[in-house]
């Protein structure tokens, strides 16, 4: 490879912000001054490319410090790392939050999706818009969900600086956000995360009965209240008997493929190629879902547990935490949270004096909904464009690095923990046939109690909608997410079972439940989901790179018609849905259309 | 024409293709096994000299079992497979996609577009006059080549010819997303301050004639560039040691373009600045 590289040169706040992530250069040949060894030899070549997968966080270093990527910052980090620019430059601008062009170093995220939509999201920009014009030292851009649909609307400020500071506002008001704009390290505290859970401290929740209950910054409290006996118990069955357990307790995955984590984990843990890799994907982008966030702020040290049990399970020795660039207290509650374990022999070489090495790292996403797609995420690790990979070869033999990875979601992961704590057959008898043990829901809307909801499988949507006060006027309930589907005020008793809303010709997606009453106008609603559709394509296949755009345009087009007039678009949408379904390379393509004609075919929402 | 190596034999396999009984080398893609029977399968971003990337979705045909369509190019035969080529779902789709990329970009120089289009029966245009297009104007940064990313159906062809699998040169890459993905150089700079090296490789790979030859670009402007009239004639190129065919591409006895034949065992149709574009000082008449 040989690499050329720009005259333009870091400025020494952004050399730091590199070099404090990398160390400092060695050589000339990746930046540092020359010394008489640069004649003889080069640094940097094959031993500094196996770091690519640090530009990433390379990225998120020079963001963080500047709030945006210089030319000469890019250039200077594709030098440490031995990246071509080119390529460097397509991750760069992959990513919603990087910014290549100069911009204020305080960018203000207002959340304009579904949730805050029917929130007054579009009042609460042009307030904060009005307020934070030009040269107020503010970028206030348009987000997508930031996950606190249960506290819609919200916004989301970043400080660049050493260190970044970051504020959340929600729910927002337009004084608020530009509080939270204008100074985020003085912002007033978020509420904990336990009043995003209405059932906290109940009896017999198994998935969120820490919440609420322990200092999630605590890991002697997180162990009064039944914490690592899981693992305990994972070592008394050795890997083979937790797989055993996991299979025999009919979990699936909660990501919403319901894939059956025991096989996944069976399929990985057989593969004689090594090393092994656990992914967990933290990655929650899917509008109107905030559970993760819950559970990672709630009960931190569940998930390093879970994550330490799966990587024995299936023998990795090291767990890669990827989770999304928006949710700054989940980050640094997990990075407290690892590290303590870490200094109590929780994690590291030898965990729980069992002989089994394991670890864990985060890494962080950058703003972009694909990532959650597990190949997609794969290559976001790695250092490239988060692209989707073409199956097969399935994770499982080639996955993060090339190597077999096991890659579950944080809700999947949380779920063991009981598992392996009252025995499968225990854990089996909960819920329905297909669909075993406790569901996370995140409710919001139209509902007087939004929030994150246990209930076993089996429980009716009217009840979950129930528990949560479902408000007058019921127009429609979205299920699963952007990705789901609307089901129609009659039909509230369909039972939230994979089989349940599979029959009910619907899907469970993500657990998303959001209700519009009458008030809120479907047209705009679709038109919204398009848009995310559309913002979110990685752009890398025909079908999803234009039909995205061909569907948001029809359905600009027929946001105030009905009927006949709206019929041309309402076929047209249908072929190119139909099309996109068939042909996209990934479920982000695939499912795109799904709302949209479910609202066509369900609710009339064009009649 | 030259000799192209047979390489280790290979075990075969049979699956049904269309309902026949089909038997294609070991590690053969349902594209080979197409093709070898004769079948016509549109596809723009395979390359004969590439690892496909299966992102234009062309190619897509129907496996029994798999829930949705599956790349041709890409995905390789398996023993026992049911592989359906013309169903009404695969060439929906393949219509669908044709329409999908005739009304976002400049297909006028990519050639069979225009008979696949009439074969699909694909209407781009009933998207409406105001659908999205790229609409960008050609880039020309230097005397050596054109970059039309108005006709561009990022096919990659060009990031990995440029890439890993040829070049190493690294100079391209996508940047942006989704719609708003271009084909680009480092911080989006003229192709003059990037660390392109001239080999056009990535020409003699670009499936639309987004990339081109100056020469060419010139021509076609000046309208006087004719393919009927050329001829070409394939030589070993002069300048150095290594033994590279080229194929010089005449018009009224100049040559107009250079590219190089895909079956050369030792380049593969790729070639260096001098090869590709070294060529004024054969018709210099002074």
């Amino acid at each position: 490879m040989d690499l050329h590289f720009g005259d333009s040169k870091p400025t020494d706040e952004e050399r730091s912000a590199v070099d404090a992530l990398l160390g400092p250069p060695e050589s000339s040949w990746e930046g540092a001054d020359r010394s008489d060894a640069d004649l003889r030899w080069a640094r940097g070549g094959r031993e500094a490319r196996d770091r690519r997968d640090l530009l990433l966080p390379g990225l998120h270093a020079v963001n963080d410090r500047i709030g945006w990527i210089s030319e000469g910052a890019l250039d200077y980090l594709c030098r440490r790392l031995t990246v071509p620019p080119a390529e460097a430059y397509g991750v760069a601008t992959f990513y919603a939050m990087f910014s290549v062009r100069p911009r204020p170093a305080t960018v203000l995220h207002v959340c304009t999706d579904l949730a805050c939509a029917a929130a007054g999201a579009p009042r609460l920009c042009a307030g904060i818009e009005a307020r934070l014009g030009p040269g107020s030292g503010v970028s206030v851009e348009r987000s997508p969900c930031l996950g606190l649909c249960e506290r819609a609307p919200a916004a989301l400020a970043i400080k660049a600086g050493d260190p970044v500071r970051t504020a959340v506002s929600a729910p927002a008001t337009v004084e608020e956000a530009v509080l939270a704009a204008n100074s985020p390290g003085s912002a007033p505290e978020e509420p904990p995360a336990a009043l995003a859970v209405p059932q906290a401290g109940q009896d017999g929740l198994m998935l969120l009965h820490r919440v609420g209950v322990v200092d999630p910054s605590s890991l002697d409290d997180y162990r009064a209240h039944g914490g690592y006996t899981a693992l305990r118990r994972a070592f008394e069955l050795g890997p083979a008997g937790v797989i055993r357990e996991v299979t025999d307790s009919g979990l699936v995955g909660r990501g919403g493929a319901a894939f059956p984590t025991g096989r996944k984990w069976q399929a990985t843990a057989s593969q004689p190629d090594r090393p092994h890799h656990l992914v967990c994907n933290a990655d929650e982008s899917e509008p109107g879902t905030f559970k993760d966030r819950v559970l990672m702020e709630g009960d931190p040290y569940a998930l390093v547990e879970a994550m330490t049990v799966a990587g024995y399970a299936t023998g990795a020795h090291k767990g890669y935490l990827y989770l999304r660039g928006e949710y700054p207290r989940a980050l640094h509650l997990l990075e407290h949270a690892i590290t303590q374990a870490r200094a109590r022999g929780l994690l590291g070489d030898d965990v729980l004096g069992q002989g089994y090495a394991f670890d864990i790292e985060i890494r962080r996403g950058a703003g972009a909904y694909i990532c959650g797609e597990e190949t997609a995420l794969f290559n976001s690790i790695e250092g490239y464009r988060g692209e989707p990979r073409s199956k097969p070869p399935f994770p499982v033999e080639k996955g993060l690095f090339g190597k077999p990875t096991v890659e579950n979601n944080v809700e999947t992961l949380v779920n063991v923990l009981p598992i392996l704590t009252m025995g499968a057959p225990a854990y089996a008898e909960i819920g329905t046939g297909r669909s075993t043990g406790p569901k996370l829901f995140c409710v919001s809307g139209s509902v007087e109690r939004p929030g994150v909801y246990e209930v076993p499988f089996g429980a009716t949507l009217g009840e979950v909608l129930a528990l949560a006060g479902v408000r007058e006027g019921l127009r429609a309930v979205l299920l699963g997410g952007a990705a789901g589907g609307f089901v129609r005020p009659d039909e509230l008793d369909v039972p939230l079972t994979f089989e349940g809303t599979r029959e009910a010709g619907t899907t469970l997606g993500s657990g998303v439940v959001m209700a519009f009453d009458d008030g809120v106008p479907l047209p705009r609603l679709l038109l919204r989901i398009a848009e995310f559709f559309r913002d979110e394509s990685c752009g890398q296949c025909v079908p999803c790179r234009v039909g995205t755009v061909r569907q948001e345009e029809a359905l600009h087009r027929i946001v105030e018609r009905t009927g006949a007039d709206a019929a041309d678009d309402i076929a047209l949408l249908r072929e190119v849905g139909r099309a996109m379904r068939d042909a996209s390379i990934c479920g982000l393509g695939q499912t795109a259309w799904n709302a949209v004609e479910s609202a066509i075919d369900r609710l009339g929402a064009y009649e | 024409m030259t000799v192209t190596p047979l390489g280790i034999p290979r075990r075969m396999l049979e699956f049904t293709l269309d309902g026949e009984e089909a038997r294609v080398p070991e590690g053969s893609t349902i594209l080979d096994a197409c093709r070898a029977a004769g079948k016509d399968i549109p596809t723009l971003c395979e390359g004969d000299t590439l690892r496909p990337k299966n992102a234009c979705r062309l190619c897509v045909v129907e496996v029994e079992g798999a829930r949705t369509l599956v790349p041709a190019c890409s995905r390789k035969a398996e023993p026992g497979m049911e592989v359906r080529t013309d169903t009404e779902r695969a060439r929906h789709s393949r219509k669908v996609v044709l329409e999908l990329l005739a009304s976002s970009v400049d297909l006028s120089t990519t050639p069979e577009v225009a008979g696949w289009l009439k074969e699909y029966e694909a209407k781009p245009d009933r998207f409406g006059p105001d659908a999205a297009r790229l609409n960008e104007e050609p880039r020309v940064d230097d005397e050596l080549y054109v970059r039309d990313y108005d006709k561009c159906i990022l096919c990659y062809k060009c990031v990995d010819a440029c890439g890993d699998q040829w070049q190493n040169s690294f100079a391209i890459s996508v940047a942006g997303r989704g719609f708003d993905a271009r084909i680009a150089v480092e911080h989006d700079a003229p192709l003059t301050d990037s660390a392109c090296v001239y080999c056009g490789n990535c020409i003699e790979v670009c499936p639309t004639g987004a990339l081109s030859f100056k020469s060419e670009f010139d021509m076609r402007a000046a309208g006087t560039w004719d393919e009927a009239r050329q001829t070409e004639t394939t030589t070993v190129c002069a300048y150095c040691g290594v033994g590279c065919n080229l194929t010089l591409h005449v018009q009224d006895n100049e040559i107009v373009k250079v590219t190089s034949p895909h079956d050369n065992p030792v380049t593969h149709g790729n070639l260096c600045i001098k090869g590709r574009f070294g060529y004024q000082h054969v018709q210099n008449r002074d």
